[in-house]
């Protein structure tokens, strides 16, 4: 008996020590109106550093989450038929899908849909590489589903370049940025060979590419710009001369076919709200700033102005082809 | 015994001892191998991570500058969604347990749960979150707050702890439950004031085996809706009014600290790198903490066994 007492003493005195060190802390929380958002990735960087600073400048009294599902898994919340799930906004690399506003149209959401930035997908090589430019073409011949296997060498690409094999490093299928790509170089959503090495980590792609000399990969412009030292970023070619990626040439829309705008999409019965109205705002003032700090290019100056006008309007529906 | 039979039975001695000797010495160097390489790694993460590791990191929301960057919401969700997975799985794991082990009749129903809960050990942790993504948010509409996920991981270790509590009860001697019913003690009786308290050392392992395979969950919790970018805490448990006592924070959105350090590995930034070695150095050192208190109470309930 007396050792069973004891036991369940100790087991007492643990319990309360938990309590309080749990509870310390939790003192510190406010009270406040809540914005949901979720969805890409790629697009996540730039709504945390617009919520930090919309919390640090509203005090705590306005309250902002960001969870990252990915862009479809967003866009799945987004247009929930069950309310206690549906966020407010949905960041998003790529405009909606067919079957993703059904599902909006099927919970009765209605939505603005407002470019925030660009996302160029970067093709990489080391900095060892010889090759400076490539047109869409060639990059199509090394990347097409029928290359796999058949196409393995530089020099069967294109006859000036070095005799030497390729390896490929690429973004995961699930990617945003892998959709992108393949659309506009090989002319299908998903057509890819697939003997590459995929990674949904882009810093292991940076890897692969900068310890390798006969490495190609692709991946968003962020993790370029961040690893300028141990890569070279490969010139477009899209039948007007070579294209460099950077923050002007994509700016001005001369880092063509593979710098593509990424949007967040408002929820338009919240945006009556007055909170959400005022974040979506903030975002679009502040959003020329902020982007460069997390390493994406920003919109022009009038695009953000136009972003604020079609969301005061009200201009609910996408840009995207039916 | 002649001569040359004896020199032959101390060869096959030899040859015996030798083999002996070559086993114990393969499995000292794949214990060495496996601990070198996972110390290597811990200790290079934690030296990686070391200069982050500051007051202000335990302090700190999220930030998109990583030298501003902490896990104030990552540890104190993290803390909390263990407390109600603890809570949640515990009982209902123990009691199980006791069940199946003490009162279920040995037939093919039994033997149908024994296989389920076996097999629902293996089953990959994404699929608990897929299910706990229909049941719990869906169905039950408990929201993507901190219960759904307690209760997400309970249901992930649930088999672990029935397991390890039915394999514990079986090592309490046959003699102390005979000794029990031969003083008239009734069977809830010897299993209340005798085989569990025995076993409640052995039990403890299991729940601490469990809860170490929780804290590190990432799958699940993202699926059940867990967010990344969170700046505030949930409500505290004690207010001022009566009755004093609020379980507001079960309903709360929240992150967890294995998110964090997912988030900052994917940053583009290489600083956000050391950030993520600070986590995960702090979440390694949590799931030690539990383990201490683990040993600790087991420490403190066996002493008290005499048989």
């Amino acid at each position: 008996m007396s050792y069973k007492q004891k036991g369940f003493k100790t087991v007492g005195i643990l319990a309360a020590a938990a309590s309080v060190a749990l509870i310390a802390p939790a003192v510190k929380s406010q009270d406040g109106s809540l914005i949901k958002i979720d969805g890409s990735s790629t697009v996540y960087p730039i709504t945390e550093a617009v919520a930090e600073e919309f919390q640090i400048e509203k005090q705590g009294a306005m309250q902002v989450t960001v969870g990252v599902s990915g862009t479809g898994g967003g866009f799945k919340k987004f247009c929930s038929g069950d309310e206690a799930v549906r966020t407010d906004i949905s960041n998003a690399s790529r405009t909606i899908k067919e079957s993703e506003m059904e599902m909006c149209e099927a919970a009765g959401v209605e939505y603005i849909e407002i470019p925030v930035a660009y996302d160029a997908i970067t093709v990489v090589a080391n900095p060892e590489n010889p090759i400076e430019s490539m047109t869409v073409e060639e990059l199509g011949a090394i990347w097409a589903p029928e290359s796999e296997g058949e196409i393995t060498n530089w020099s069967q690409v294109n006859s000036e370049w070095p005799d030497g094999e390729f390896v490929l490093y690429g973004p995961g299928a699930d990617s945003g940025t892998f959709d992108g790509f393949t659309d506009k170089i090989n002319g299908e959503e998903g057509a890819s060979r697939t003997d590459y090495t995929p990674s949904e980590d882009d810093n292991v792609l940076v890897q692969g590419v900068s310890s390798d000399p006969n490495a190609l990969g692709y991946f968003g412009y962020s993790y370029y710009e961040e690893n300028q030292d141990q890569l070279k970023a490969i010139a477009i070619d899209n039948g007007d001369g070579a294209v460099a990626p950077s923050v002007e040439t994509v700016r001005d829309g001369s880092y063509a076919p593979l710098s593509r705008p990424i949007y967040i999409y408002v929820n338009a019965a919240a945006a009556e709200k007055p909170e959400v109205a005022e974040f979506v705002e903030f975002y679009l003032t502040n959003a020329e700033g902020l982007v460069p700090e997390v390493g994406s290019v920003p919109l022009t100056p009038e695009e953000y102005e136009e972003g604020i006008a079609k969301f005061q309007n009200g201009e609910t529906g996408t840009t995207a082809a039916k | 015994m002649s001569q040359p039979n004896l020199t032959k039975l101390r060869a096959n001695i030899n040859r015996r001892k030798l083999i002996n000797t070559m086993f114990a010495f393969v499995g000292l160097m794949v214990i060495a191998t496996a601990t070198i390489i996972l110390l290597t790694l811990t200790i290079k993460m934690a030296i990686q991570g070391a200069e982050k590791i500051t007051p202000e990191f335990f302090t700190s929301f999220p930030s998109r500058r990583a030298a501003r960057a902490g896990i104030l919401s990552a540890w104190v969700g993290t803390c909390l969604v263990m407390l109600v997975t603890a809570f949640a799985a515990i009982p209902l794991g123990v009691a199980s347990g006791i069940y199946l082990e003490e009162y279920a009749k040995k037939n093919w129903i039994a033997d149908l749960i024994e296989i389920n809960v076996t097999n629902l050990a293996g089953v990959p942790s994404i699929i608990y979150g897929l299910l706990a993504l229909g049941l719990f948010v869906y169905e039950l509409g408990l929201g993507q707050s901190i219960l759904t996920a307690g209760l997400t991981l309970a249901l992930l270790i649930l088999p672990v702890v029935i397991v390890t509590t039915r394999e514990s009860l079986k090592a309490i001697p046959s003699s102390l439950r005979e000794a029990a019913y031969a003083l008239g003690a009734s069977k809830w009786q010897t299993i209340w004031d005798h085989i569990l308290p025995y076993s409640f050392g052995s039990i403890l392992t299991g729940v601490i085996i469990g809860l170490s395979r929780a804290i590190g969950q990432t799958a699940p919790i993202i699926t059940i809706g867990a967010l990344t970018f969170i700046a505030f805490l949930p409500k505290s448990p004690f207010t001022e009014d009566f009755p004093f006592v609020s379980f507001e924070w079960l309903q709360a959105p929240f992150t967890v600290m294995p998110i964090q350090m997912f988030n900052w590995v994917s940053r583009p930034q290489a600083a956000f790198e050391i950030n993520a070695a600070a986590a995960g150095t702090v979440l390694i050192f949590m799931t030690l903490g539990i383990n201490a208190i683990a040993i600790f109470l087991r420490y403190q309930l066996r002493k008290g066994i005499k048989w």
